[in-house]
């Protein structure tokens, strides 16, 4: 039935919405706001892609999930066939189909969306991801192991793509993570509400049962190096990807009083120490009557959101653009604003102000208006001239971007850019030999996908330096991940022992063999 | 999951003990000046402290830990040999630099005295005159006094009450060092944020530079929430990461000692609890006993002290 010609007007013209928690309930818990699709919603929603043959949304995607194929098993009701297509190339699609900004890449530049609402593609592929977990799929292929030992840096997003990639090219892989719990910043970072802990455990167990090893509590570069990773550790490669979590300041009057912190010191208290049961657990988060947070990406929603749910009685989110330039996942805007945020377009806070014992009373804010585009192609924002106001607060947040965390230039010799962040080329290979990077690390600070698209892109990298010989390359040249494939091994040999192209051709036999 | 068994445990005073930790990477890495992040348990909070001593034969570290709130506390309680930590990350910060300096004074308070003995043992490696100036509030509370003895060219020591070394505050042992060596080319300071300052400004007129360890609030030790922020001259820096030691004589002490009373009321609240909870499984009824009982003691200790977890990291 699903090759039967659609046009847009034969498909259902309204996008299928997915049932949310009511605002007023979900704003005192951390139980998950969307609640996700079931079967009837995702074929009636799966009816409404047209199957065009130019497929924007793959070229639209961060790492080319065949989106067309996918959908189609769902029409067909073939789920766990619609799971193998997406863990063609997606490792993560339960916590991909929660966080990627759609809108942005895949539906961004769907066919139907050109003249309907796009086809909800991160609804159907989260729908296909909570489906595998709850049936317990996971699909491992045939693991022929090679004699190499994989270093990953980081249990993030970038670590866990470019560890599935290694490992199921037969790699000994390690991740290494500083944290007592892995995953990232889908862990500290990402709260429960937008993507419940239970998922990130589930895609960390798929990742196990590839025979990836993860070693918590160990901080790279002050623990051991990357050079005695490579030099005593016996790891013949290593990817570093440890994102890009050094917060931004404010640089304004009053911003080390008590009660200013960054989004990520309240998201980690509150998401990986859960601060939001204290005193059940042992971290404190006092949040104040009114809490101020300044910034409009997603992180900054995530933090008005944490404080509204910690028990908040008002909370503002101050951002000097107006709200088509907000960086945030429109989704994210509009969920905060149901919640009760109260949104100032236009606001830019220039102090701090004291209650003489220490704390905040309260912010200083100017308003502004749009000028000329700036650099990045959005108006530039400049302050209206005697438009000064202060308005009362207890806390203040910020989540105005991130930096390179230091460590890694600290403590080794890989070359980093003049921003700080490590200089990878297009192989995403660094200044030194065998160790490669990617993700915010690398770019600064961008999404999950991308993250994990980088990962991936540094496992093909790695694999070529390694002398392994990667499925997709003699055979399909500049495909990346096609329907045919599995994570870089090609399905039609997946009982075959695969053969490396190595000079050191004392080596093949070992491998052979085993 | 890894293992951090506690193979070795010393009571120095009702409130001071010293945890020796397997831990062979560490052992191998750490260096004087860095720190750890330890969590006693999955429900636990992550607190910093000061790497007091490696020992790289047998593959340990030690810390040295002052019970002021509910954690270290309950770690006094429930930490003993054979038992293991739940999380334990490091060595974390910049490694102090050891300078050729010929002449060092080492200054180290109450909990401080700890963390500041590798430093004077790494200076004497290096060849320094090795001056150390230790404060404690009494005789019962000192700790430590042979292994400084061992590495030391001159030990000064003071007590507040007199009863055991000299008789006065850490400054005047300082100040008497600086009468009796007119050529000290550094001081390195830990202990109590307050302490730390008196001690760069007792050294700033004699133009000593002068490094003190700070150990701010902080939750990851990464460089990642940003908590542990302190003002250096008219630089904000993270001291987990650009730190921990920094020039005494730059670093803005007020704001660090402000800082320090972010959470004060949630933790002296959650320290009160548990010393509830404690008393409630071990005493049937009401017991005229209440009044002897640790927490009695702690909890006048919390208000005295102006920061659970700078006393704990000794700096």
């Amino acid at each position: 039935m699903a090759t039967k010609k659609k046009t847009i007007r034969t498909i259902p013209q309204d996008r299928t919405p997915m049932r949310e928690v009511d605002p007023q309930v979900r704003a005192k818990n951390f139980e998950e706001v969307a609640c996700g699709y079931n079967l009837e919603e995702a074929v009636r929603e799966s009816e409404r892609c047209l199957l065009c043959p130019d497929q924007p949304c793959v070229a639209g995607c961060p790492v080319g999930i065949d989106i067309p194929g996918f959908i189609k098993k769902i029409n067909e009701k073939n789920l766990r066939g619609a799971f193998d297509v997406l863990t063609d190339t997606n490792l993560l699609p339960a916590i991909c189909g929660r966080v990627c900004p759609q809108e942005n890449q895949c539906e961004g530049v769907c066919t139907v969306g050109e003249s309907l609402e796009a086809t909800a593609i991160g609804r159907l592929e989260r729908f296909v991801g909570d489906t595998a977990i709850k049936e317990g799929w996971v699909n491992i292929p045939h693991i022929e192991p090679n004699r190499f030992k994989v270093g990953i840096v980081g249990s993030g997003p970038a670590g866990m793509a470019c560890a599935a990639d290694m490992a199921k090219a037969g790699c000994d892989v390690t991740v290494y993570e500083a944290f007592h719990l892995p995953g990232g910043v889908l862990r500290y970072g990402i709260p429960d509400f937008r993507l419940p802990n239970s998922v990130i455990d589930a895609e960390i167990r798929k990742l196990e049962q590839l025979g990836v090893k993860f070693e918590c509590n160990t901080l790279v570069g002050r623990l051991f190096t990357i050079e005695q990773m490579i030099d005593e550790l016996g790891f013949h490669a290593v990817f570093i990807g440890v994102g890009a979590g050094y917060p931004t300041g404010m640089n304004i009057p009053g911003d080390s009083l008590n009660g200013v912190l960054s989004a990520n010191e309240l998201l980690t208290r509150c998401n990986l120490m859960n601060a939001k049961a204290f005193p059940k657990f042992d971290t404190p988060l006092p949040i104040g009557r009114r809490v101020a947070v300044v910034g409009a990406g997603n992180t900054a929603m995530d933090a008005t959101r944490v404080s509204l749910r910690l028990g908040a009685e008002k909370v503002y989110c101050i951002y000097r653009r107006s709200r088509t330039e907000a960086p945030a996942r429109v989704e994210e805007v509009h969920h905060a604003e149901q919640e009760g945020v109260e949104f100032h377009w236009l606001t830019n806070p220039v102090a701090i102000i004291d209650d003489g014992r220490g704390n905040v009373r309260g912010m200083r804010c100017v308003s502004m208006e749009l000028g000329e585009p700036d650099d990045s192609g959005r108006r530039r924002p400049v302050v209206i001239p005697g438009s000064e106001f202060d308005f009362e607060t207890d806390v203040v947040v910020y989540a105005i971007g991130t930096n390179a965390n230091p460590i890694m230039g600290q403590t080794s010799k890989v070359k980093l850019n003049k921003w700080g962040y490590i200089g990878a080329d297009d192989s995403l290979a660094t200044s030194v030999a065998g160790v490669f990077a990617g993700g915010d690390i690398v770019t600064g600070a961008a999404t999950v996908i991308e993250a994990m698209g980088a990962g991936r892109k540094a496992a093909i990298s790695m694999k070529k330096y390694l002398g392994i010989r990667d499925a997709e390359q003699p055979y399909l040249s500049g495909l990346q991940g096609g329907a045919d494939t599995l994570f870089g091994i090609d399905l039609r040999e997946r009982n075959f022992a695969r053969v490396r192209i190595n000079p050191d051709s004392s080596a093949i036999p070992s491998t052979t063999q085993a | 999951m890894a293992n951090f068994e506690i193979i070795r445990r010393e009571d120095f005073s009702p409130v001071t003990y010293l945890l020796e930790v397997r831990h062979p990477l560490m052992a191998k890495a750490a260096r004087a000046g860095q720190f750890v992040i330890v969590m006693q348990s999955e429900q636990g909070e992550r607190i910093p402290l000061t790497i007091a001593d490696y020992d790289r034969k047998n593959g340990t570290i030690t810390l040295v830990i002052q019970a002021v709130g509910k954690t270290t506390m309950q770690m006094q309680q429930e930490c003993q040999v054979g038992t293991s930590l739940y999380g334990l990350v490091g060595p974390m910060g910049i490694p102090s630099p050891i300078s050729h300096a010929k002449k060092v004074m080492c200054v180290g308070g109450g909990l401080g005295v700890a963390p500041i003995f590798p430093q004077a043992r790494a200076f004497k490696e290096a060849g320094a005159y090795v001056i150390a100036v230790l404060g404690f509030r009494n005789k019962e509370l000192i700790f430590w006094e042979d292994k400084f003895r061992a590495c030391c060219d001159q030990l000064i020591l003071c007590t507040n009450d007199g009863s055991a070394g000299m008789k006065g505050l850490i400054t005047d042992g300082i100040r008497m060092a600086l009468e009796g060596h007119k050529n000290i080319e550094e001081a390195i300071a830990i202990g109590p944020p307050v302490m730390m300052k008196a001690c760069a400004e007792a050294t700033r007129p004699h133009k000593i530079k002068t490094m003190v360890s700070v150990n701010p609030i902080m939750v990851d030790g990464t460089g990642m929430c940003g908590g542990c922020r302190v003002k250096v001259g008219d630089q904000v820096k993270f001291a987990c990461v650009d730190g921990p030691d920094f020039d005494g004589h730059l670093l803005d002490f007020d704001d660090l000692m402000s800082r320090l009373q972010r959470y004060t009321k949630v933790e002296k609240m959650a320290a009160e609890r548990w010393s509830d909870s404690c008393r409630m499984t071990k005493q049937v009824g009401p017991s005229a006993l209440d009044a002897l009982l640790p927490g009695q003691v702690e909890q006048k200790d919390l208000l005295e002290l102006p920061d659970p977890f700078e006393e704990v990291q000794g700096g």
